[in-house]
């Protein structure tokens, strides 16, 4: 059997065992990725050489019987949106394309420390501000289920790689649901942590205080092994939480005994596809066949979430960005171009006597900066900073942003009353399954739309899985989310692992990827 | 105050605080390094990296606060202040807004020459922040590059804000002496001016006395003071102006947008800096890569404890305990500590606080400053120098040959009784004394008849003749004989 097809649980086993080496292993996915990303676009950037010397330090270390790390010699693709030391970090935008971070991101050096094969930075919308990634100022990555549709976004490329069997896991970041919402729609299972679980330090800043890493697989006990990794006190991000990470990759294998699951009665209502509406269902089904109890609950502010999230990621948007202005990394605009447009739009302007309109015009350093930020950045970026930038302003911070920090409360405390409740929430990730590339291209709002499921579990700090739970008719995967209370991924993980022990759908595979 | 007008000052003071390392990073803040060489990703704004609390600048913070009798939030938080500058990397400062962590203290200010009462001078807000780079610009603008160095950018800054309490140049001069004093003794910063560890902003306007009662004139804020003398001048100046400026227009508090000028401290004159075209809006907010910032019961404990003796308890001690006068104590109390504790010691030995003050403020300080050396370098030590001051009080030597003694002691390095030995002072005995006198008054009888006559003053020949015969004449003692045989006669 290809090695493609084993689980990195399974595949950690082999390289343990000897059974197969880290280099073939990268090699293998290499080539899937040779043969199929020219179609998919998951990958930004690929260094294979880099990744198979790499791979083959590992093996040696292993033939000579030294101590090695938790994932030593298994692939991880990156989302371009983590800092790799030395190496391009685009954030999927013009404005870095050339920029190479001096350092890593906190949990890019937990990945080598654990003798991971980094094996290339995944495609993302712009800054990860979209949900499909097709923000991406470098290319649109195709969903492998259907290569004619979005893999979602905006960790679109680090989803999609995982379903097309180009890497075994996968690190993305969920701002909105940006891990959960691109899982559900290429049909991997993607775990957003609890707020303050996994260190952000290298992690570019869209929205700081909703902003986490978190790992894509194929299975919540392959999430689990990354999740390990990548979790931790780091003391060089003040918001990461001091509390000892759980050997998930045991605990997941053991079924919860008496689930409380919750249903959103919210999300069950009007916009949610039938098909979806079905599956989810059903997938509820199975776990009371595991001997869950199901409650319906309210989360009565829910219905704020885009809303509330669409004020408060902009506005930390606009502060977070504000350091792209040209002047100490990034794009800067053609200063020689820059300095001949103003002259001679002065020229003209005085030769047509408006004397004043001359005086007016841009000093150097101003214009730099506008025009800097006008070719580095795209249009939903910029679309977001003007938000962002509008909702702090003088005599709206009150009505806008100080606001949305009310409901975002309101919404942390529905929560609360929920998991007072039940042990975890189960719905849809998304109401419609992956959508066509294009098709919400010029709606915005249909855009943020996609987030309804999502957005409150970062709003509210908490963490949140999804995973397969069936099919449409057209072939397309259904994901199933699941929240619970802060801190809780082993809860997550472990009841992902029951439902996963007790169906196949995590194990089936676009037909590229057997081609 | 004869001008019908009253003078509202309120200063805003930024003291760069004495931390090894930067606010939120762990670069070094040392002054002086060649541009950029004291910065790190974080500090240069790149993307990604995060800010960690530098907990000992909070430390530093809160014990000048306490120090100011500030109030202390026993939870306060970070804000982001958002524009856009070269030397500010990433677009906004960090700093704190609407919730300071003190409030509402006070600082007492006095003149020892009485020019004004004493009074307290309200303190609004104490808050932390970071510093910006530094930019330097090609003085021909647009020939060449502007250049910015970052090493700065980060350190820590305390902004003290004052009431507008302050009613004179000499008043506004007096609280930041008496500030940077309180900053020196803390041992918090080093308030160097040249370097920037000190940087002052002033607002003032007039309180003009009408018919209707005070009207209050346009604010002013002035910046670019680079001294304490400075702002003293430009504080008198603006004055001045204000009154001028009212006397043409009439304009009132709010009639114009607040105005900022800079100091030109060549021609003594403050100028109109360029007006902004919109007024700035920082667009404030928290900062979420910061969590709000706790002050336990034992931090606060700490800080009060870590005090120490303000100046103004130590001029109060000072005079108390030793007897001198606040002029004095002023003095000693603004050398510094170390120069207390050296005069502290020296009062000890010789129990005259008012001799030891006098020999300290005049010789020791003197001889500091021509040696360029702190107190701690100095030499000769109290004892030694105590020494000195017992032969002065038991007449074995007069003060102006003890002032050369002084010199010798320092030059050489011996004892006083060594260079008085050496220069054969000993004190000459009574008999000696009043045989030498009985000598002189008989060899002048026109001197004794003036004497006689009620002019004292011509005794002062007398001494002068027998300090010739015999230097170690010790010519107080010397007078009194004098007088008390020409009294006989």
């Amino acid at each position: 059997m290809s090695p493609l097809r084993l689980s990195a649980v399974e595949l950690l086993a082999q390289l343990n065992s000897g059974q197969i080496t880290s280099a073939e292993l990268t090699q293998a996915y290499l080539r899937q990725i040779e043969k199929h990303d020219p179609k998919v676009k998951a990958f930004l950037r690929v260094d294979a050489a880099k990744a198979l010397q790499r791979a083959g330090e590992i093996d040696s270390r292993r033939k000579a019987g030294k101590k090695l790390g938790r994932l030593a010699g298994l692939p991880v693709a990156i989302k371009d949106l983590l800092c790799t030391q030395g190496e391009t970090t685009t954030c999927g935008s013009r404005m870095l394309e050339n920029f190479k971070p001096p350092y890593d991101a906190a949990v890019i050096a937990r990945l080598k420390a654990a003798d991971a094969v980094l094996i290339g930075k995944t495609n993302m919308d712009e800054f990860a501000m979209g949900g499909s990634t097709e923000n991406s100022a470098f290319q649109k990555t195709s969903n492998p289920w259907d290569l004619a549709r979005t893999p979602g976004g905006s960790s679109g490329g680090a989803a999609a790689c995982v379903a097309a069997g180009m890497a075994p896991l996968s690190v993305g970041t969920d701002t909105g649901g940006s891990i959960r919402q691109p899982a559900g729609l290429c049909g991997v299972t993607g775990l957003k942590p609890t707020y303050g679980r996994v260190s952000r330090y290298g992690l570019v800043a869209f929205a700081s205080s909703l902003d986490q890493i978190g790992p894509l697989a194929r299975s919540a006990e392959d999430a689990a092994l990354l999740l390990e990794v990548l979790a931790g006190h780091d003391p060089l991000d003040s918001t990461s939480v001091d509390m000892a990470v759980p050997t998930y990759s045991e605990s997941v294998k053991q079924p919860l005994a008496n689930l409380r699951l919750g249903l959103v009665r919210e999300h069950f209502g009007e916009g949610l596809d039938g098909e979806v509406d079905a599956a989810v269902r059903e997938a509820v089904r199975v776990y009371e066949s595991l001997g869950a109890t199901v409650k319906w609950i309210s989360l009565p502010h829910g219905k704020f979430g885009v809303a509330t999230y669409y004020i408060i990621a902009p506005c930390e948007a606009s502060s977070n960005l504000a350091r792209y202005d040209g002047v100490h990394y990034g794009h800067r605009t053609d200063e020689k171009k820059l300095v001949a447009a103003l002259a001679s739009e002065r020229t003209a302007l005085e030769t047509a006597g408006r004397r004043a309109e001359a005086d007016a015009l841009d000093n150097p350093l101003v214009r730099m900066y506008r025009e800097s930020r006008a070719e580095g950045f795209g249009p939903e970026v910029k679309r977001r900073i003007m938000l962002g930038t509008y909702a702090l302003s003088a005599g709206y911070y009150d009505a806008y942003y100080l606001k949305a920090l009310k409901v975002r409360r309101l919404i942390r405390q529905d929560y609360d009353a929920a998991f007072a409740e039940v042990d975890l929430i189960a719905g849809p990730v998304t109401a419609n399954t992956a959508f066509k590339l294009g098709e919400k291209v010029d709606d915005p709002l249909a855009m943020y739309l996609v987030d309804l499921y999502t957005v409150s579990a970062n709003l509210a700090g908490i963490g949140g899985i999804a995973f397969p739970c069936g099919f449409s008719s057209a072939g397309l995967p259904v994901g199933l989310q699941l929240q619970g209370p802060p801190f809780a991924e082993e809860r997550l993980l472990q009841a992902t692992h029951m439902f996963q022990q007790a169906t196949d759908w995590h194990r089936r595979y676009p037909a590229m990827f057997t081609e | 105050m004869t001008q019908p007008y009253t003078v509202i000052i309120g200063l805003e003071v930024h003291v760069q605080l004495q931390t090894r390392t930067k606010l939120f990073c762990r670069c070094s803040t040392k002054f002086g390094a060649p541009p950029n060489t004291q910065t790190c990703p974080l500090c240069i704004g790149m993307p990604g990296t995060l800010p960690v609390m530098n907990r000992e600048a909070f430390r530093l913070g809160l014990k000048t606060a306490l120090a100011l009798n500030c109030q202390i939030a026993r939870a306060t938080k970070w804000d982001r202040k958002q524009y856009y500058y070269p030397d500010l990397p990433k677009g906004y400062q960090i700093s704190q807004y609407d919730l300071p962590f003190s409030h509402d203290g006070h600082l007492e200010i006095n003149d020892p020459k009485g020019r004004f009462e004493t009074k307290r001078i309200g303190i609004i807000r104490a808050h932390l922040e970071e510093d910006a780079g530094k930019s330097m610009h090609d003085e021909l603008a647009g020939q060449a590059d502007s250049r910015i160095d970052l090493n700065r950018a980060g350190t820590p800054l305390l902004e003290i804000v004052s009431q507008p309490d302050m009613r004179s140049a000499l008043e506004a001069k007096a609280y930041l002496t008496e500030l940077k004093l309180l900053l020196t003794y803390l041992g918090v910063s080093d308030c160097n001016m040249q370097e920037g560890s000190l940087r002052v902003d002033a607002n003032i306007n007039l309180h003009v006395d009408t018919p209707e009662g005070p009207v209050a004139t346009p604010i002013v804020e002035v910046k670019n003071m680079n001294s304490f003398r400075a702002v003293e001048r430009a504080m008198e100046y603006e004055a001045e102006r204000h009154w001028q400026v009212w006397q043409e227009t009439h304009q009132r508090l709010g009639a114009v947008p607040k105005q900022t000028r800079g100091w030109d401290d060549v021609a003594n004159v403050t100028r109109a800096q360029r007006h902004k075209e919109e007024s700035s809006d920082y667009r404030y907010f928290p900062d979420p890569d910061l969590v709000p910032v706790r002050v336990s019961d034992t931090e606060l404990t700490e800080a009060q404890a870590s005090l120490g003796e303000l100046p103004a308890d130590l001029r109060r001690r000072l005079e108390k305990t030793h007897g001198i006068k606040p002029y004095d104590s002023d003095v000693l109390v603004g050398a510094g500590r170390p120069l207390v504790d050296y005069f502290v010691e020296l009062a000890g030995i010789c129990g005259d606080g008012k001799l030891a003050s006098n020999w300290v403020q005049q010789d020791v300080m003197r001889t500091l400053n021509e040696q360029k050396v702190e107190i701690d370098q100095f030499a000769m030590r109290p004892k030694q120098l105590a020494e000195l001051l017992a032969a002065i009080q038991a007449g074995e030597i007069d003060t102006s040959r003890a002032r050369e003694v002084f010199i010798e002691m320092v030059a050489s390095g011996k004892s006083a009784g060594e260079v008085m030995k050496a220069q054969g002072i000993v004190k000459v005995d009574e008999s000696a004394l009043t045989a030498l006198c009985q000598e002189l008054i008989e060899a002048n009888p026109k001197i004794v008849a003036d004497i006689r006559a009620g002019k004292l003053q011509a005794a002062s020949n007398l001494i002068g003749q027998a300090k010739k015969k015999n230097p170690n004449v010790n010519p107080g003692r010397f007078r009194e004989i004098v007088i008390e045989l020409v009294g006989k006669m």
